[in-house]
């Protein structure tokens, strides 16, 4: 049984495509599998035509709105750099981003290119959360598939939930198909690891083919 | 897990869909629009259950009207600008009742997450005269559909059952019961009633008697009901608003509306009395509250509605503490660092790319419609001069022709998808030959209904189930409508479509030009082995032409554009706009792996 008995609010986003709803649809099952009452909501449509994608879940003993308000979330994930920006203030002071070194130049609205923000993580750490951000995309290569990043990430963030590792593990099985299983499983797993060794030293991670 | 073994992790759609199954509901019809599109979808996974994606939503409601009035439990769902197709039918159904229960869904989206317009449709329910029921989350849609079934054969009247984008796409935990399937009631002609328009006036009256017998049944309707707490301040609310209330205001008095018309006049009242101050905390328009206040309903001290809180865009429990408690949540870092916007654009290799690139370089004058294409208004292409609703955009060009023919008349072309054609543009493209106009219409044919995420439509040969059928020759179509220019390109022959764009619009007739390329999103074009290109840094002139294909595949920071190896399909569009040939197939060797 899961030791930790109080509920959290998770914040997932990303780019349209990168599998969002996947990882927040899996951290949704394992704390109803953990014994929680949870709540997800995402918005379906036009954000997914590689807009913007956001993906609230809350767990607890009960839970009302499936919208987290502003400042109350306690961890965000986001698949990219500039989306962690986006969606930060949601965070709770003191909570935890895991972020995915990779910068997505979003579309042009006009003739001037796009300035994408420099020095995010710094900006995010100065706010007083805990970062961890690595090349999720090039460790999910290494394993066998870049699509994978998101799991990695997931894997990241899995102990900051208070959800055991039977639940995470049970809910992948029951929920990926068997082609995928072995790959996410061990994808998860990494992330654990790559979380807590990034947590102990506070440096930003090194993966064997950082850009 | 023992004690989950009977709870299921929902949407609101898929609650939906449960609820109406185990209310044994036999028909049911709808047409794709978020938020929705998926109650058919899943609906369509019952064998049981006679579904169907209806050419529109009107055709979807007479449809299932048909199926009710046959003596089936028939539901039709339509996202809430899907209820304005289907309101002339609606409007009738109060008239000649029901045989079978018949539950109309309409999803509103506040916030218009992927709407041309905000609308409140409880108005509807009042201006058609049904009962409305709102539910606040997944178990209680699964419910109220059976509920509303039950009403509906009852009081002999459709019902309304309201979602908004909020309660269609949260998932929460449902727990389901055994369905309680019946065979459909026996058919009985009844001209009396069912022919209206000889009728109608008998039933008029009958119409008023029923909202007073159904507003005495909402007195009693369990899910209107108090959740008593501190009484210095109650809440009058229904739907997702009650969730935000709940949140923001765990020890207030609520009196949360499950059925939203006809009113709980009483019960309203009486809650009123029992407390000093209430708040109506209700999503978009000031339904409740214009209601509560025209009954004269009188809190002890003060009624509190859309003075403070806005009619406009989604609420949430933010929005609730801003207005009410006058605290503010913690604010963007925008101020701070600068957060440029991601609007959603067109997939790369999307074949729509191909025609928009054709139409602004030939300064056409395009009116757009409803589908991913609509994203061709934004940049590289701007290529959109109007978009509204669906079906619109071809007959909004022949009324622009009308004004300015001769400077204007070979400058016009509408674009449209082919879900959206079938949907409402073959009725506005006759209307182009019999009153002889000469505006040229692009039938945008990716084979699927690509925005709301590929549902079967009449010209893909494919039911909602799989089930093979005919699919549309759209040149025959087209042709019997007596258009005589018709012609076929593939939207990734840039020089084809060029030629056949500029024809048509020469042409001086009526004219179409079908733009044919499966969605590259469908599985069996996701299936396909892609070699993506790659730029050649040394060739490179940073022109930026290839930019103006709007691919979300190339950019980057650096000035030699950078094509992203995962993302990108290989269409070859850019490589075709590349005057230098730097553009080129990454190594196949590699490509291969």
């Amino acid at each position: 049984m899961t030791s930790n008995r109080s509920g959290k609010n998770l914040l997932f986003a990303g780019v349209g495509g990168q599998g969002i709803l996947l990882v927040s649809e899996l951290a949704a099952r394992a704390a109803i599998a953990a014994g929680f009452d949870a709540k997800k909501t995402e918005v379906h449509g036009a954000a997914q035509r590689g807009g913007s994608v956001v993906s609230h879940v809350r767990f607890a003993r009960k839970v009302y709105s499936p919208l987290t308000p502003a400042g109350e979330v306690d961890i965000l994930l986001a698949l990219e750099k500039l989306e962690a920006l986006r969606w930060a203030h949601y965070v709770r002071e003191g909570g935890l981003i895991v972020i995915n070194d990779e910068i997505r130049v979003p579309a042009q609205l006009t003739d001037k290119p796009v300035e994408y923000p420099q020095n995010i993580e710094e900006f995010l750490n100065g706010k007083g959360f805990r970062v961890v951000c690595f090349d999720a995309n090039s460790v999910a290569t290494q394993l066998g598939n870049y699509r994978a990043a998101n799991t990695v990430l997931l894997g990241a963030m899995a102990d900051e939930t208070g959800i055991s590792d039977e639940h995470w593990m049970a809910v992948m099985k029951e929920s990926l198909n068997a082609k995928i299983l072995d790959l996410n499983l061990r994808a998860f797993e990494k992330g654990k690891k790559l979380s807590l060794e990034s947590q102990c030293t506070n440096v930003k991670l090194q993966t064997s083919s950082n850009r | 897990m023992n004690q989950m073994s009977n709870s299921h992790f929902l949407s609101g759609n898929e609650a939906i869909a449960r609820g109406a199954w185990e209310a044994g509901v036999h028909v049911a019809a709808g047409y794709p629009g978020t938020p929705s599109t998926e109650i058919i979808e899943n609906l369509a996974r019952y064998e049981d259950i006679d579904v169907e994606w209806s050419t529109n939503e009107k055709v979807a409601f007479d449809v299932a009207y048909g199926a009710c009035l046959a003596g089936a439990r028939a539901l039709v769902a339509m996202k809430h600008v899907g209820v304005n197709v289907a309101l002339d039918s609606l409007m009738v159904t109060p008239f000649s009742g029901v045989h079978g229960g018949f539950v109309i869904i309409t999803a509103d989206d506040p916030g218009m997450h992927s709407s041309q317009n905000e609308q409140d449709n409880r108005y509807l329910a009042k201006f058609a005269k049904i009962p409305m029921l709102e539910p606040s989350d997944s178990q209680e849609a699964k419910e109220f559909v059976k509920l509303a079934f039950e009403i509906s054969e009852q009081f002999d009247v459709p019902v309304f059952l309201r979602t908004t984008t909020r309660t269609s796409h949260s998932k929460s935990v449902v727990t389901f019961d055994e369905p309680s399937r019946q065979p459909p009631r026996k058919y009985k002609s009844d001209p009396a009633k069912h022919v209206v328009p000889i009728h109608g006036k008998r039933w008029r009256k009958t119409i008023e008697e029923r909202l007073k017998r159904l507003a005495e049944f909402a007195e009693t309707f369990p899910h209107n009901r108090v959740e008593w707490n501190r009484k210095d301040f109650g809440i009058i609310t229904s739907g997702i608003s009650y969730e935000y209330a709940r949140e923001v205001f765990p020890d207030a008095s609520i009196l949360k509306l499950g059925m939203v018309y006809p009113l709980a006049r009483r019960v309203i009242e009486q809650f009123c009395e029992r407390v000093e101050k209430v708040y109506v905390i209700e999503e978009l328009e000031p339904f409740l509250e214009e209601q509560l206040r025209i009954m004269g309903v009188k809190a002890q001290t003060d009624l509190v509605g859309k003075e403070l809180i806005p009619n406009t865009f989604e609420l949430s429990p933010d929005i609730l503490r801003q207005t009410l408690l006058g605290t503010n949540g913690r604010a963007s870092f925008e101020s701070e660092i600068s957060i440029p916007p991601r609007p959603p654009v067109l997939c790369p290799g999307c074949p729509h790319s191909g025609v928009y690139f054709v139409l602004h370089k030939l300064k056409a004058v395009v009116t757009g419609d409803i589908g991913c294409y609509t994203l061709g208004a934004l940049y590289p292409f701007n290529a959109l001069d109007t978009t509204f609703c669906m079906g619109a955009g071809v007959a909004n060009a022949f009324g622009m022709e009308k004004v300015h023919r001769a400077t204007m008349g070979k400058k016009l072309v509408a674009v449209i998808g082919d879900s959206t054609f079938l949907h409402s543009g073959i009725a506005p493209l006759i209307d182009i030959v019999f009153n002889k106009g000469i505006s040229t219409v692009v039938l945008m044919d990716n084979s699927t209904t690509g925005m709301t995420g590929h549902q079967q439509h009449p010209g893909m040969g494919k039911t909602v189930k799989n089930v093979d059928t005919y699919a549309i020759n759209y040149e025959e179509l087209i042709r019997a409508i007596g258009v005589k220019h018709v012609s076929v390109i593939d939207p990734y022959d840039l020089t084809a479509t060029e030629r056949a764009i500029k024809e048509a619009m020469n042409c001086g007739e009526p004219s179409v030009v079908i733009s044919r390329r499966p969605c590259v999103l469908l599985p069996e074009e996701k299936a396909k082995t892609h070699v993506p290109y790659e730029v050649i840094d040394e060739l490179c002139e940073e022109c930026d032409l290839c930019l103006k294909i709007g691919c979300p595949a190339i950019g980057g920071l650096d000035s030699i554009p950078h094509i992203s190896k995962e993302r990108c399909i290989g269409c070859d569009l850019c490589a075709k706009l590349c005057a230098f040939d730097a553009i080129r197939p990454i190594d196949q060797a590699m490509a291969q792996t």
